[in-house]
Protein backbone atom coordinates (compact mmCIF):
# COMPACT_ATOMS: atom_id res chain seq x y z
CA UNK A 1 0.00 0.00 0.00
CA UNK A 2 2.88 2.43 1.17
CA UNK A 3 4.13 2.45 -2.86
CA UNK A 4 1.10 2.03 -5.16
CA UNK A 5 1.53 5.25 -6.65
CA UNK A 6 5.70 5.50 -6.72
CA UNK A 7 4.74 1.72 -8.49
CA UNK A 8 2.28 3.21 -10.84
CA UNK A 9 4.48 5.95 -11.98
CA UNK A 10 7.87 3.31 -12.56
CA UNK A 11 5.24 1.19 -14.20
CA UNK A 12 4.24 3.77 -16.35
CA UNK A 13 7.83 5.21 -17.27
CA UNK A 14 9.15 2.00 -17.75
CA UNK A 15 6.27 0.99 -20.60
CA UNK A 16 6.75 4.47 -22.09
CA UNK A 17 10.34 3.71 -22.79
CA UNK A 18 9.70 0.31 -23.53
CA UNK A 19 7.47 1.91 -26.85
CA UNK A 20 10.61 3.18 -27.74
CA UNK A 21 9.74 6.58 -26.57
CA UNK A 22 12.86 9.00 -25.11
CA UNK A 23 13.30 8.79 -21.37
CA UNK A 24 13.50 12.25 -21.29
CA UNK A 25 10.18 12.47 -23.04
CA UNK A 26 8.94 9.93 -20.95
CA UNK A 27 9.75 12.17 -17.81
CA UNK A 28 7.79 14.72 -19.64
CA UNK A 29 5.00 12.57 -19.87
CA UNK A 30 4.95 11.84 -16.54
CA UNK A 31 4.96 15.35 -15.38
CA UNK A 32 2.05 15.84 -17.04
CA UNK A 33 0.44 13.15 -15.53
CA UNK A 34 1.44 14.19 -12.21
CA UNK A 35 0.06 17.90 -12.52
CA UNK A 36 -3.45 16.57 -13.93
CA UNK A 37 -3.52 14.24 -11.13
CA UNK A 38 -2.53 17.56 -8.60
CA UNK A 39 -5.24 19.58 -10.38
CA UNK A 40 -8.49 16.65 -10.55
CA UNK A 41 -7.32 16.01 -6.64
CA UNK A 42 -7.56 19.37 -5.90
CA UNK A 43 -11.13 20.44 -7.82
CA UNK A 44 -12.42 17.13 -6.59
CA UNK A 45 -11.21 18.05 -2.89
CA UNK A 46 -12.78 21.35 -2.91
CA UNK A 47 -16.43 19.93 -3.21
CA UNK A 48 -15.73 18.31 -0.23
CA UNK A 49 -14.14 20.99 2.30
CA UNK A 50 -17.32 23.28 0.99
CA UNK A 51 -19.43 20.74 1.97
CA UNK A 52 -17.70 20.21 4.92
CA UNK A 53 -17.12 24.60 6.04
CA UNK A 54 -20.49 24.72 5.09
CA UNK A 55 -21.55 21.79 7.74
CA UNK A 56 -18.81 23.01 10.36
CA UNK A 57 -20.23 26.49 10.27
CA UNK A 58 -23.47 24.83 10.59
CA UNK A 59 -22.46 22.97 13.67
CA UNK A 60 -20.85 25.80 15.16
CA UNK A 61 -24.25 28.42 14.50
CA UNK A 62 -26.37 24.95 15.89
CA UNK A 63 -28.19 24.78 12.32
CA UNK A 64 -28.29 21.93 10.08
CA UNK A 65 -26.12 23.46 6.99
CA UNK A 66 -27.04 21.77 3.59
CA UNK A 67 -29.12 18.59 4.39
CA UNK A 68 -31.97 18.15 1.14
CA UNK A 69 -29.62 16.28 -1.29
CA UNK A 70 -28.06 13.14 -0.65
CA UNK A 71 -26.60 11.82 2.40
CA UNK A 72 -26.21 15.28 4.62
CA UNK A 73 -26.99 17.09 2.26
CA UNK A 74 -23.76 16.44 0.46
CA UNK A 75 -24.67 16.87 -3.13
CA UNK A 76 -25.48 20.24 -2.61
CA UNK A 77 -21.84 21.38 -3.86
CA UNK A 78 -21.99 19.46 -6.69
CA UNK A 79 -25.32 20.87 -7.68
CA UNK A 80 -23.75 24.46 -6.55
CA UNK A 81 -21.09 23.31 -8.86
CA UNK A 82 -22.98 22.47 -11.97
CA UNK A 83 -25.37 25.35 -11.84
CA UNK A 84 -22.25 27.58 -11.57
CA UNK A 85 -20.78 25.84 -14.94
CA UNK A 86 -23.58 26.56 -16.93
CA UNK A 87 -24.29 30.60 -15.66
CA UNK A 88 -23.26 33.14 -18.60
CA UNK A 89 -20.44 34.43 -18.63
CA UNK A 90 -20.62 38.10 -17.58
CA UNK A 91 -18.19 41.03 -17.89
CA UNK A 92 -19.24 44.06 -17.07
CA UNK A 93 -18.98 46.98 -19.64
CA UNK A 94 -16.88 49.35 -17.56
CA UNK A 95 -13.92 46.68 -17.32
CA UNK A 96 -10.50 46.87 -18.05
CA UNK A 97 -11.40 43.57 -20.07
CA UNK A 98 -7.85 41.87 -20.23
CA UNK A 99 -7.03 42.46 -16.88
CA UNK A 100 -10.56 41.21 -15.46
CA UNK A 101 -10.34 38.09 -18.05
CA UNK A 102 -7.06 36.87 -17.14
CA UNK A 103 -6.91 37.68 -13.46
CA UNK A 104 -8.76 34.47 -12.06
CA UNK A 105 -6.63 32.27 -14.59
CA UNK A 106 -3.54 33.46 -12.92
CA UNK A 107 -5.31 33.00 -9.29
CA UNK A 108 -5.31 29.46 -10.12
CA UNK A 109 -2.40 28.60 -11.86
CA UNK A 110 -0.46 30.35 -8.92
CA UNK A 111 -2.54 28.62 -5.98
CA UNK A 112 -1.67 25.05 -7.97
CA UNK A 113 2.01 25.55 -8.65
CA UNK A 114 2.81 25.37 -4.52
CA UNK A 115 1.98 21.96 -4.75
CA UNK A 116 4.91 21.36 -6.71
CA UNK A 117 7.28 20.86 -4.11
CA UNK A 118 4.77 19.30 -1.23
CA UNK A 119 5.90 16.27 -0.24
CA UNK A 120 2.59 14.16 -0.84
CA UNK A 121 4.23 10.76 0.98
CA UNK A 122 7.66 9.17 0.97
CA UNK A 123 10.03 10.34 -2.08
CA UNK A 124 6.17 11.50 -3.94
CA UNK A 125 6.94 15.48 -4.00
CA UNK A 126 6.41 16.18 -7.83
CA UNK A 127 10.31 18.16 -7.69
CA UNK A 128 12.13 17.60 -4.60
CA UNK A 129 13.55 20.72 -4.64
CA UNK A 130 16.27 21.78 -2.68
CA UNK A 131 15.34 25.04 -1.90
CA UNK A 132 11.75 23.93 -1.72
CA UNK A 133 10.25 26.24 1.51
CA UNK A 134 11.68 29.12 -0.21
CA UNK A 135 10.35 28.31 -3.80
CA UNK A 136 6.98 28.28 -1.71
CA UNK A 137 6.80 31.64 0.03
CA UNK A 138 8.13 33.30 -3.35
CA UNK A 139 5.42 31.61 -5.21
CA UNK A 140 2.40 32.54 -3.00
CA UNK A 141 3.11 35.86 -2.84
CA UNK A 142 2.45 36.13 -6.63
CA UNK A 143 -1.07 35.82 -5.29
CA UNK A 144 -1.35 39.30 -4.42
CA UNK A 145 -0.96 40.89 -7.95
CA UNK A 146 -3.84 38.62 -9.14
CA UNK A 147 -5.68 40.10 -6.68
CA UNK A 148 -4.83 43.00 -7.46
CA UNK A 149 -5.46 42.42 -11.43
CA UNK A 150 -8.78 41.23 -10.40
CA UNK A 151 -9.40 44.69 -7.97
CA UNK A 152 -8.33 47.20 -11.05
CA UNK A 153 -9.95 45.57 -13.79
CA UNK A 154 -13.35 44.99 -12.33
CA UNK A 155 -13.41 49.04 -12.27
CA UNK A 156 -15.64 49.45 -9.02
CA UNK A 157 -14.86 50.95 -5.77
CA UNK A 158 -15.68 48.22 -3.42
CA UNK A 159 -13.18 45.75 -5.75
CA UNK A 160 -10.33 48.05 -5.39
CA UNK A 161 -10.77 48.82 -2.24
CA UNK A 162 -10.84 44.86 -1.52
CA UNK A 163 -7.94 45.10 -3.38
CA UNK A 164 -5.40 47.01 -1.68
CA UNK A 165 -6.68 45.78 1.80
CA UNK A 166 -5.92 42.78 0.69
CA UNK A 167 -1.99 44.07 -0.57
CA UNK A 168 -1.60 45.70 2.95
CA UNK A 169 -2.45 42.77 4.65
CA UNK A 170 -0.47 39.99 2.57
CA UNK A 171 2.78 42.12 2.49
CA UNK A 172 2.68 42.83 6.35
CA UNK A 173 1.57 39.35 7.07
CA UNK A 174 4.64 37.00 4.53
CA UNK A 175 7.03 38.85 6.70
CA UNK A 176 6.22 36.70 10.37
CA UNK A 177 5.18 34.00 7.82
CA UNK A 178 9.28 33.89 6.47
CA UNK A 179 10.50 34.88 9.84
CA UNK A 180 8.47 31.53 12.18
CA UNK A 181 9.81 29.14 9.28
CA UNK A 182 13.07 30.24 9.72
CA UNK A 183 13.29 28.52 13.34
CA UNK A 184 12.58 25.16 11.61
CA UNK A 185 15.03 26.10 8.99
CA UNK A 186 17.45 26.67 11.71
CA UNK A 187 16.92 23.46 13.61
CA UNK A 188 16.70 21.07 10.67
CA UNK A 189 19.67 23.05 8.66
CA UNK A 190 17.97 22.81 5.13
CA UNK A 191 15.14 24.29 3.03
CA UNK A 192 14.29 21.33 1.27
CA UNK A 193 10.59 19.99 2.69
CA UNK A 194 12.00 16.07 2.40
CA UNK A 195 14.99 16.95 4.49
CA UNK A 196 12.85 18.66 6.99
CA UNK A 197 10.32 16.12 7.11
CA UNK A 198 13.40 13.74 7.53
CA UNK A 199 14.24 15.73 10.50
CA UNK A 200 11.10 15.04 12.62
CA UNK A 201 11.79 11.68 12.50
CA UNK A 202 12.03 11.38 16.37
CA UNK A 203 10.61 14.61 17.60
CA UNK A 204 7.89 16.92 16.08
CA UNK A 205 8.65 20.52 15.55
CA UNK A 206 5.49 21.45 16.89
CA UNK A 207 6.82 20.79 20.25
CA UNK A 208 10.36 22.38 19.18
CA UNK A 209 8.96 25.34 18.31
CA UNK A 210 5.31 25.94 19.74
CA UNK A 211 5.77 29.60 19.58
CA UNK A 212 6.79 29.56 15.81
CA UNK A 213 3.73 27.05 15.06
CA UNK A 214 0.92 29.76 16.36
CA UNK A 215 2.90 32.57 14.61
CA UNK A 216 2.79 30.90 11.18
CA UNK A 217 -0.65 30.02 12.17
CA UNK A 218 -1.94 33.26 12.61
CA UNK A 219 0.28 34.76 9.44
CA UNK A 220 -1.15 32.19 7.46
CA UNK A 221 -4.88 32.84 8.28
CA UNK A 222 -4.01 36.33 7.07
CA UNK A 223 -2.28 35.41 4.03
CA UNK A 224 -5.21 33.25 3.28
CA UNK A 225 -7.36 35.91 3.39
CA UNK A 226 -9.66 33.72 5.79
CA UNK A 227 -12.04 34.76 9.05
CA UNK A 228 -11.43 36.78 11.02
CA UNK A 229 -8.80 38.16 9.02
CA UNK A 230 -11.19 38.33 6.00
CA UNK A 231 -11.21 42.24 5.64
CA UNK A 232 -10.51 42.13 2.03
CA UNK A 233 -13.52 40.70 1.32
CA UNK A 234 -15.32 41.84 4.21
CA UNK A 235 -19.07 41.34 2.80
CA UNK A 236 -21.26 43.50 5.44
CA UNK A 237 -19.02 46.54 3.97
CA UNK A 238 -17.40 45.85 0.74
CA UNK A 239 -19.78 43.19 -1.00
CA UNK A 240 -17.54 40.99 -1.71
CA UNK A 241 -13.99 42.74 -2.05
CA UNK A 242 -12.15 42.43 -5.39
CA UNK A 243 -14.32 39.59 -6.54
CA UNK A 244 -17.62 42.03 -6.42
CA UNK A 245 -17.38 41.90 -10.51
CA UNK A 246 -17.09 38.47 -10.96
CA UNK A 247 -19.86 35.39 -11.51
CA UNK A 248 -20.26 32.43 -13.13
CA UNK A 249 -17.31 30.63 -13.83
CA UNK A 250 -14.98 33.10 -13.01
CA UNK A 251 -15.85 33.42 -9.66
CA UNK A 252 -16.10 30.01 -9.14
CA UNK A 253 -12.12 30.04 -10.48
CA UNK A 254 -11.10 32.20 -7.22
CA UNK A 255 -13.11 30.13 -4.92
CA UNK A 256 -11.41 27.39 -5.95
CA UNK A 257 -8.06 28.93 -5.75
CA UNK A 258 -8.87 29.47 -1.91
CA UNK A 259 -9.63 26.44 -1.32
CA UNK A 260 -6.62 24.99 -3.11
CA UNK A 261 -4.41 27.73 -0.89
CA UNK A 262 -6.11 26.28 2.17
CA UNK A 263 -5.14 23.24 1.74
CA UNK A 264 -1.75 24.18 0.12
CA UNK A 265 -1.27 26.08 2.79
CA UNK A 266 -2.40 23.30 5.76
CA UNK A 267 -0.18 20.40 3.57
CA UNK A 268 2.67 22.83 4.26
CA UNK A 269 2.26 23.59 7.85
CA UNK A 270 1.69 19.61 8.46
CA UNK A 271 4.93 19.11 6.45
CA UNK A 272 6.66 21.50 9.05
CA UNK A 273 5.34 20.88 12.11
CA UNK A 274 3.62 18.45 12.38
CA UNK A 275 6.04 15.42 11.21
CA UNK A 276 4.81 15.65 7.10
CA UNK A 277 3.91 12.25 5.73
CA UNK A 278 5.72 10.04 8.91
CA UNK A 279 3.28 8.13 10.73
CA UNK A 280 2.66 4.67 12.18
CA UNK A 281 0.72 1.59 10.60
CA UNK A 282 -0.89 3.48 8.27
CA UNK A 283 0.99 4.71 4.49
CA UNK A 284 2.74 7.87 4.05
CA UNK A 285 0.40 9.56 1.58
CA UNK A 286 -2.59 8.75 4.14
CA UNK A 287 -0.77 10.34 6.80
CA UNK A 288 -0.15 13.52 5.05
CA UNK A 289 -3.41 13.58 3.89
CA UNK A 290 -5.26 13.03 8.04
CA UNK A 291 -2.77 15.82 8.96
CA UNK A 292 -3.86 18.36 6.73
CA UNK A 293 -7.32 18.27 7.60
CA UNK A 294 -6.59 18.20 11.09
CA UNK A 295 -5.51 21.42 10.45
CA UNK A 296 -7.46 22.97 7.74
CA UNK A 297 -10.20 21.76 11.02
CA UNK A 298 -8.79 24.28 13.05
CA UNK A 299 -8.66 26.67 10.62
CA UNK A 300 -12.48 26.14 9.90
CA UNK A 301 -13.22 26.16 14.04
CA UNK A 302 -11.16 29.66 13.77
CA UNK A 303 -12.95 31.29 10.60
CA UNK A 304 -16.49 30.75 13.00
CA UNK A 305 -15.68 31.50 16.15
CA UNK A 306 -13.92 34.77 16.30
CA UNK A 307 -15.73 37.76 14.78
CA UNK A 308 -13.74 40.05 11.90
CA UNK A 309 -11.16 42.64 13.28
CA UNK A 310 -10.44 45.84 12.38
CA UNK A 311 -7.95 46.81 9.74
CA UNK A 312 -5.53 48.75 11.52
CA UNK A 313 -5.89 46.36 14.77
CA UNK A 314 -4.72 43.83 11.83
CA UNK A 315 -2.03 45.77 10.22
CA UNK A 316 -0.92 46.85 13.94
CA UNK A 317 -0.94 42.95 14.84
CA UNK A 318 1.61 41.93 12.61
CA UNK A 319 4.01 44.48 12.65
CA UNK A 320 3.83 45.51 16.60
CA UNK A 321 3.28 41.70 17.85
CA UNK A 322 3.89 39.29 15.66
CA UNK A 323 7.41 40.49 13.75
CA UNK A 324 9.13 40.77 17.03
CA UNK A 325 7.93 37.66 18.60
CA UNK A 326 8.95 35.78 15.28
CA UNK A 327 12.37 37.38 15.94
CA UNK A 328 12.92 36.39 19.51
CA UNK A 329 12.12 33.13 18.23
CA UNK A 330 14.71 33.10 15.98
CA UNK A 331 16.89 34.72 18.37
CA UNK A 332 16.31 31.97 21.22
CA UNK A 333 16.38 29.49 18.62
CA UNK A 334 20.31 30.09 17.84
CA UNK A 335 21.31 30.24 21.09
CA UNK A 336 19.38 27.22 21.66
CA UNK A 337 20.82 25.04 19.20
CA UNK A 338 24.45 26.68 20.10
CA UNK A 339 23.95 25.36 23.93
CA UNK A 340 22.96 22.13 22.45
CA UNK A 341 25.75 21.67 20.37
CA UNK A 342 27.92 22.97 23.03
CA UNK A 343 26.73 20.62 25.34
CA UNK A 344 27.33 17.64 22.81
CA UNK A 345 24.01 16.43 21.76
CA UNK B 1 24.03 23.09 -35.64
CA UNK B 2 20.85 21.44 -34.09
CA UNK B 3 18.79 22.74 -31.21
CA UNK B 4 18.73 21.13 -27.66
CA UNK B 5 16.02 21.23 -25.29
CA UNK B 6 17.51 23.46 -23.41
CA UNK B 7 18.02 26.15 -26.35
CA UNK B 8 14.38 25.91 -27.05
CA UNK B 9 13.68 27.02 -23.23
CA UNK B 10 15.82 29.37 -23.43
CA UNK B 11 14.70 30.89 -26.79
CA UNK B 12 10.88 30.79 -25.54
CA UNK B 13 12.18 32.51 -22.03
CA UNK B 14 14.14 35.23 -23.45
CA UNK B 15 11.98 36.05 -26.34
CA UNK B 16 8.58 36.33 -23.64
CA UNK B 17 11.30 38.45 -21.22
CA UNK B 18 11.82 40.88 -23.92
CA UNK B 19 8.57 41.02 -25.54
CA UNK B 20 7.39 41.71 -22.19
CA UNK B 21 9.62 44.59 -21.82
CA UNK B 22 8.77 45.87 -24.70
CA UNK B 23 5.07 46.26 -23.08
CA UNK B 24 6.39 47.95 -20.24
CA UNK B 25 7.62 50.95 -22.62
CA UNK B 26 4.63 51.09 -25.39
CA UNK B 27 2.03 50.06 -22.79
CA UNK B 28 -0.10 53.46 -22.45
CA UNK B 29 -1.74 52.24 -19.27
CA UNK B 30 0.75 52.40 -16.18
CA UNK B 31 -1.36 49.41 -14.66
CA UNK B 32 -0.49 47.36 -18.22
CA UNK B 33 3.02 48.43 -17.79
CA UNK B 34 3.29 47.29 -14.00
CA UNK B 35 1.87 43.96 -15.06
CA UNK B 36 4.07 43.86 -18.07
CA UNK B 37 7.06 44.44 -15.55
CA UNK B 38 6.18 41.14 -13.51
CA UNK B 39 6.05 38.82 -16.77
CA UNK B 40 9.39 40.55 -17.65
CA UNK B 41 10.84 39.52 -14.30
CA UNK B 42 9.25 36.49 -13.90
CA UNK B 43 11.18 35.86 -17.48
CA UNK B 44 14.38 37.03 -16.00
CA UNK B 45 13.69 34.13 -12.47
CA UNK B 46 13.03 31.80 -15.55
CA UNK B 47 16.65 32.33 -17.32
CA UNK B 48 18.10 32.11 -13.56
CA UNK B 49 16.37 28.44 -13.21
CA UNK B 50 17.77 27.37 -16.94
CA UNK B 51 21.46 28.44 -15.52
CA UNK B 52 20.87 26.03 -12.72
CA UNK B 53 20.43 29.18 -10.34
CA UNK B 54 17.38 28.41 -8.60
CA UNK B 55 17.96 30.30 -5.54
CA UNK B 56 18.51 33.57 -7.48
CA UNK B 57 14.85 32.85 -9.27
CA UNK B 58 13.80 32.62 -6.31
CA UNK B 59 14.80 35.82 -4.89
CA UNK B 60 14.24 37.43 -8.30
CA UNK B 61 10.42 36.21 -8.01
CA UNK B 62 10.29 37.20 -4.29
CA UNK B 63 11.78 40.54 -4.52
CA UNK B 64 11.05 41.95 -7.82
CA UNK B 65 7.70 40.50 -9.22
CA UNK B 66 6.38 39.98 -6.04
CA UNK B 67 6.90 43.93 -5.08
CA UNK B 68 5.05 44.84 -8.08
CA UNK B 69 1.96 44.68 -6.35
CA UNK B 70 3.46 47.80 -4.41
CA UNK B 71 4.04 49.43 -7.42
CA UNK B 72 1.08 49.16 -9.01
CA UNK B 73 -0.55 50.74 -5.88
CA UNK B 74 1.47 53.54 -5.70
CA UNK B 75 0.70 53.96 -9.67
CA UNK B 76 -3.02 53.77 -8.99
CA UNK B 77 -3.07 56.43 -5.99
CA UNK B 78 -0.66 59.01 -8.30
CA UNK B 79 -2.79 58.64 -11.21
CA UNK B 80 -6.41 58.05 -10.26
CA UNK B 81 -7.91 60.95 -11.39
CA UNK B 82 -6.18 60.96 -14.82
CA UNK B 83 -8.04 58.54 -17.80
CA UNK B 84 -6.23 55.14 -17.11
CA UNK B 85 -5.14 54.96 -21.34
CA UNK B 86 -2.97 58.07 -20.84
CA UNK B 87 -1.05 57.51 -17.76
CA UNK B 88 1.94 56.37 -19.28
CA UNK B 89 2.37 58.10 -22.95
CA UNK B 90 5.50 58.82 -24.74
CA UNK B 91 6.90 61.67 -24.90
CA UNK B 92 6.51 64.20 -27.31
CA UNK B 93 9.87 65.91 -28.11
CA UNK B 94 12.54 64.81 -30.12
CA UNK B 95 15.28 66.15 -28.52
CA UNK B 96 14.61 63.46 -25.39
CA UNK B 97 14.06 60.85 -27.76
CA UNK B 98 17.43 61.19 -29.29
CA UNK B 99 19.15 61.23 -25.57
CA UNK B 100 17.60 58.20 -24.81
CA UNK B 101 18.79 56.37 -27.49
CA UNK B 102 22.53 58.21 -26.95
CA UNK B 103 21.97 56.58 -23.43
CA UNK B 104 21.02 53.07 -24.54
CA UNK B 105 23.63 52.72 -26.83
CA UNK B 106 26.17 53.73 -24.46
CA UNK B 107 24.74 51.19 -21.68
CA UNK B 108 24.56 48.31 -24.68
CA UNK B 109 28.50 49.16 -25.83
CA UNK B 110 29.99 49.49 -22.20
CA UNK B 111 27.93 45.93 -20.69
CA UNK B 112 28.50 44.55 -24.16
CA UNK B 113 31.89 45.35 -24.07
CA UNK B 114 32.93 44.04 -20.56
CA UNK B 115 30.89 40.64 -21.13
CA UNK B 116 32.86 40.04 -24.35
CA UNK B 117 35.92 40.08 -22.65
CA UNK B 118 35.37 38.80 -19.48
CA UNK B 119 35.67 35.42 -18.78
CA UNK B 120 31.96 34.88 -18.46
CA UNK B 121 31.69 34.69 -22.22
CA UNK B 122 32.55 31.19 -22.82
CA UNK B 123 29.64 28.21 -23.04
CA UNK B 124 30.20 26.20 -19.76
CA UNK B 125 28.27 23.25 -18.87
CA UNK B 126 25.93 23.07 -15.93
CA UNK B 127 27.17 24.09 -12.65
CA UNK B 128 28.96 21.19 -10.55
CA UNK B 129 27.39 22.91 -7.05
CA UNK B 130 24.91 20.96 -5.71
CA UNK B 131 24.33 23.48 -2.37
CA UNK B 132 24.44 27.04 -4.09
CA UNK B 133 22.05 28.31 -1.08
CA UNK B 134 25.39 27.17 1.65
CA UNK B 135 27.67 28.90 -0.80
CA UNK B 136 26.09 32.00 -1.25
CA UNK B 137 25.35 32.18 2.96
CA UNK B 138 29.07 31.56 3.46
CA UNK B 139 30.12 33.95 1.14
CA UNK B 140 27.57 36.92 2.18
CA UNK B 141 27.75 36.58 6.02
CA UNK B 142 31.97 35.14 5.86
CA UNK B 143 33.93 37.31 3.41
CA UNK B 144 32.12 40.08 2.51
CA UNK B 145 29.72 39.91 6.51
CA UNK B 146 30.31 43.73 6.26
CA UNK B 147 29.21 45.17 3.12
CA UNK B 148 26.22 42.66 3.27
CA UNK B 149 24.97 44.51 6.93
CA UNK B 150 26.33 47.97 5.81
CA UNK B 151 23.53 47.31 2.78
CA UNK B 152 21.32 46.03 5.17
CA UNK B 153 21.03 49.22 7.20
CA UNK B 154 21.44 51.75 4.35
CA UNK B 155 18.07 50.11 3.39
CA UNK B 156 16.95 50.24 6.86
CA UNK B 157 17.50 53.81 6.89
CA UNK B 158 15.98 54.53 3.75
CA UNK B 159 12.63 53.11 4.93
CA UNK B 160 12.77 55.33 8.29
CA UNK B 161 13.77 58.30 6.00
CA UNK B 162 10.90 57.68 3.33
CA UNK B 163 8.63 57.28 6.69
CA UNK B 164 9.98 60.22 8.12
CA UNK B 165 9.67 62.55 4.38
CA UNK B 166 6.06 61.02 4.03
CA UNK B 167 4.20 61.60 7.33
CA UNK B 168 6.23 64.68 8.31
CA UNK B 169 8.18 65.70 11.63
CA UNK B 170 6.20 66.85 14.11
CA UNK B 171 6.42 70.74 15.19
CA UNK B 172 7.54 70.84 18.60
Amino acid sequence: MEHWFLNIAHWLTSWLVSLGLAPVWAEVILLVGQWTCIVGIITLNVLVLIWLERKVAGFMQQRLGPNRLGPYGFFQTIADTLKLLTKEDIIPSQTDKLIFKIAPMFFIIVSVMLYAVLPMGQDMAVVNLNVGLFYFISVGSLSTICLLMAGWGSNNKWSLLGAMRSVAQMISYEIPLAFSLLGVVMISGSLNLSDIVQAQHNLWFILLQPVAFITFFIAATAELNRGPFDMPEAEQELTAGAFTEYSGMRWALFFLAEYTNLVAVSALAATLFLGGWQGPFLPSWLWIILKTYLIMMVFMWLKWTFPRIRMDHLMSLSWKVLIPISLVNIVLTGAGIEIFRWMGW
Amino acid sequence: MSITINDGVFIIISGLTIVSALGVVFSRNIIHSALFLVLAFLGVAGIFFELGAGFLGLVQILVYAGAISVLIIFAIMLVMNVEAEKTNLPNPSLKTHLWGACLALLLIITLGTSIWRSELFQVLGPPAVSDAVGLLAELMLGNYVVAFEVAAVLLLLAVVGAIILARGVEEE
